[in-house]
């Protein structure tokens, strides 16, 4: 079978190497970071530290190289979707195509593309090192399962399921993937726009209680969206938030939208809290935390578009 | 008659009154710092924008060395305002104080350390400190002023009339509340969303055409703090939305004080504005989640400084 990574950075390089381990398996991998992908061309795909990896990946930056894939892995940060998609969509027509990207939104936009696509959520992590070189944090299991409004079949999403298992990425074919990734989004949203507001790691979050207050109220808001489409979430957000605060565990962690925020990236919050709040808005669904903590976060993004002179700047009355 | 004023704190506002009311009285300031006392002295102070102005002033950083005054203006901030106060304990007698802090509560704090009478005030005005000895006066907004307890009405237009002699702008009013809440409001929410955010007060502050834009944030924010004050019994004031949307209006934006803080990983004066609208929310039993979710985020900032 051929496989499509869209979008190679530290998630799709994880999928990348390790798919390109089996015999079976041909791996493509389309990004726009041109030194990392050549390379990979150059001299492979590899990772380091929660495993030690070394694949060979075909890896284009021009998707009309690509050739007609039966499967592909949906990598990108969420704000790109559509333009990945949209560029790489003539080789996936006769596939069927999974996300395992954050936050919520990311199948309907596959879907304006490509006919077959299944929904996906994924935990392991890690970090592009130099081009060409990954650095993987954290293993952890994807769930796969159909895109209920265009689906692709339970045999094809259980195939790719089983070469991702065999390369060494766990990975679960289910008929509902949306408890998964409904607990991932509501995970993320009820802690990463904190970090990204305070500047706190998730253990010093965790221990002031006024702001694990706040989390619990967002993952409430998160909940109640979740429950008004029927989703009822595979593991209890409240445990795995409390879980990650431990020292052993991830006390010291900088949410990925707080590095986001101290990099002066954009981040991906229309796609967790905003999507929360879109949901919510058309299940009829209040959620007044997760809207102002959206509004926040963009507008701290508006922020690094202003010039800032000190000289002019006015203090008193405020 | 008063001809001799006591300025506590010489930050921009402090400086702002001190400058102008030098013009019409004798001015002494006390400064946290010796240094800034002794460039006070050596250079005087020089006031420029709206107002041009040379002031002579007498300056100290020793509490035991403040002359004799009718009029205390306590400009410090909210933070120094215990040990100012307590610095006057047990003198002064015959002096009236008017406290200018941000936020609620700075009357009690003085209180706790003596019986003059008070006068409440908050102020509009603003500037640019440059330097110990020099400030730009920048927004010629007015201070407001209002009796606390049984300090007698005269007494507080008095005040107002010599503010607006020395060429500053002011009003006395009967109840001061409304308008201290209308200002709390305003700041807790302006000055909280302004320090999370890092925008200055902008026209992002009063956009409410998308789901997304914070001026929906920031109107529900304020009308949270309107349910607050209405539950305390307080009169409704100037509506803090309405002074929102005007002054994201004037042109330049204004960096607001908490903004300024969290850059410099200073203290800030959330308790005193977002923790006195908060606590007051408990007490009426006012639901106010997103003034105690600002509230909370703006302390979390604080405690990631170290």
């Amino acid at each position: 079978m051929r496989v499509c990574i869209v979008g190679c950075g530290a998630v799709g390089s994880l999928f990348a190497a390790n798919l390109a381990q089996l015999e079976d398996v041909e791996v493509w991998a389309y990004d726009l970071a041109r030194e990392h992908v050549d390379a990979i061309n150059a001299d492979g795909l590899r990772l380091t530290g929660a495993g030690e990896v070394a694949g060979r990946v075909k890896a284009t930056a021009d998707a009309s190289g690509l050739p007609a894939c039966d499967f592909a892995i949906v990598a990108t940060k969420a704000m790109h979707t559509e333009p990945a998609i949209s560029a790489t969509a003539h080789a996936l027509a006769e596939g069927a195509v999974a996300s395992v990207q954050n936050g919520i939104g990311n199948e309907e936009a596959i879907a304006g593309h490509v006919p077959r696509v299944i929904r996906g959520t994924t935990f392991p992590a890690g970090k592009v090192l130099a081009p060409g070189v990954v650095q993987w944090d954290v293993k952890g299991d994807t769930t796969l399962g159909p895109f209920e409004p265009s689906p692709a079949s339970m045999e094809e999403i259980e195939r790719l399921a089983d070469a991702c298992t065999r390369a060494g990425m766990p990975t679960h074919a289910v008929a509902d993937a949306r408890p998964a990734q409904w607990r991932k989004v509501v995970f993320n949203a009820a802690t990463n726009p904190v970090g990204a507001l305070t500047g706190l790691t998730h253990g010093r979050i965790c221990e002031r209680p006024d702001l694990r207050a706040l989390v619990s109220s967002l993952v409430d808001e998160g909940k109640a969206v979740a429950a008004a489409q029927g989703i009822v979430l595979d593991a209890d957000p409240e445990e795995l938030i409390d879980h990650a605060a431990r020292a052993d565990v991830a006390y010291g962690h900088k949410a990925s939208m707080l590095q986001d925020v101290e990099a002066r990236r954009a981040t991906e919050i229309d796609y967790l809290n905003g999507g929360i709040s879109r949901f919510g808005r058309e299940l009829g669904i209040p959620t007044p935390l997760n809207d102002a903590l959206t509004a926040l976060v963009k507008a701290r993004e508006a922020s690094w578009g202003q010039v800032l002179h000190s000289q002019t700047r006015s203090q008193g009355g405020v | 008659m008063i001809e001799r004023v006591c300025v506590v704190g010489a930050g921009t506002i402090g400086s702002l009154f001190a400058g102008h009311l030098a013009q019409v009285v004798d001015v002494s300031v006390l400064t946290r710092r010796r240094e800034h006392a002794e460039a006070l002295n050596a250079r005087g102070l020089r006031v420029t924008g709206r107002s041009d102005l040379r002031a002579r002033v007498h300056a100290t950083h020793n509490p035991g060395d403040i002359l004799d005054f009718e009029l205390g203006i306590v400009a410090c901030k909210g933070v120094n305002l215990d040990a100012a106060a307590g610095a006057l304990e047990g003198r002064f007698p015959e002096a009236t104080l008017m406290t200018v802090q941000n936020g609620l509560g700075a009357e009690e704090v003085v209180r706790r350390h003596g019986r003059w009478p008070l006068i409440s005030a908050i102020t509009f005005m603003s500037g640019t400190r440059h330097s110990d000895t020099e400030v730009t006066y920048v927004l010629d907004t007015p201070t407001w002023l209002g009796p606390y307890e049984d300090t007698p009405q005269e007494r507080v237009e008095e005040v107002a009339a010599l503010l607006v002699s020395s060429s500053l702008k002011a009003e006395a009013f009967a109840d001061l509340r409304p308008a201290q809440w209308s200002k709390l409001v305003f700041n807790a929410t302006v000055n909280g969303v302004a320090a999370l955010t890092a925008l200055p007060h902008d026209f992002h502050f009063a956009a409410e055409a998308e789901p997304g834009d914070l001026g929906r944030v920031v109107r529900s924010l304020m009308d949270e703090g309107k349910a607050v004050a209405t539950a305390a019994g307080i009169a409704a004031g100037e509506d803090p939305w309405e002074m929102n949307v005007l002054a994201t209006k004037r042109g330049s934006a204004h960096f607001p004080s908490m903004l300024e803080d969290v850059e410099a990983h200073r203290p800030t004066e959330v308790e005193s504005i977002n923790g006195a609208l908060v606590r007051e929310a408990e007490r009426t039993g006012v639901a106010a989640p997103l003034q105690r979710a600002l509230y909370a985020l703006v302390r979390g900032k604080e405690a990631a400084y170290s």
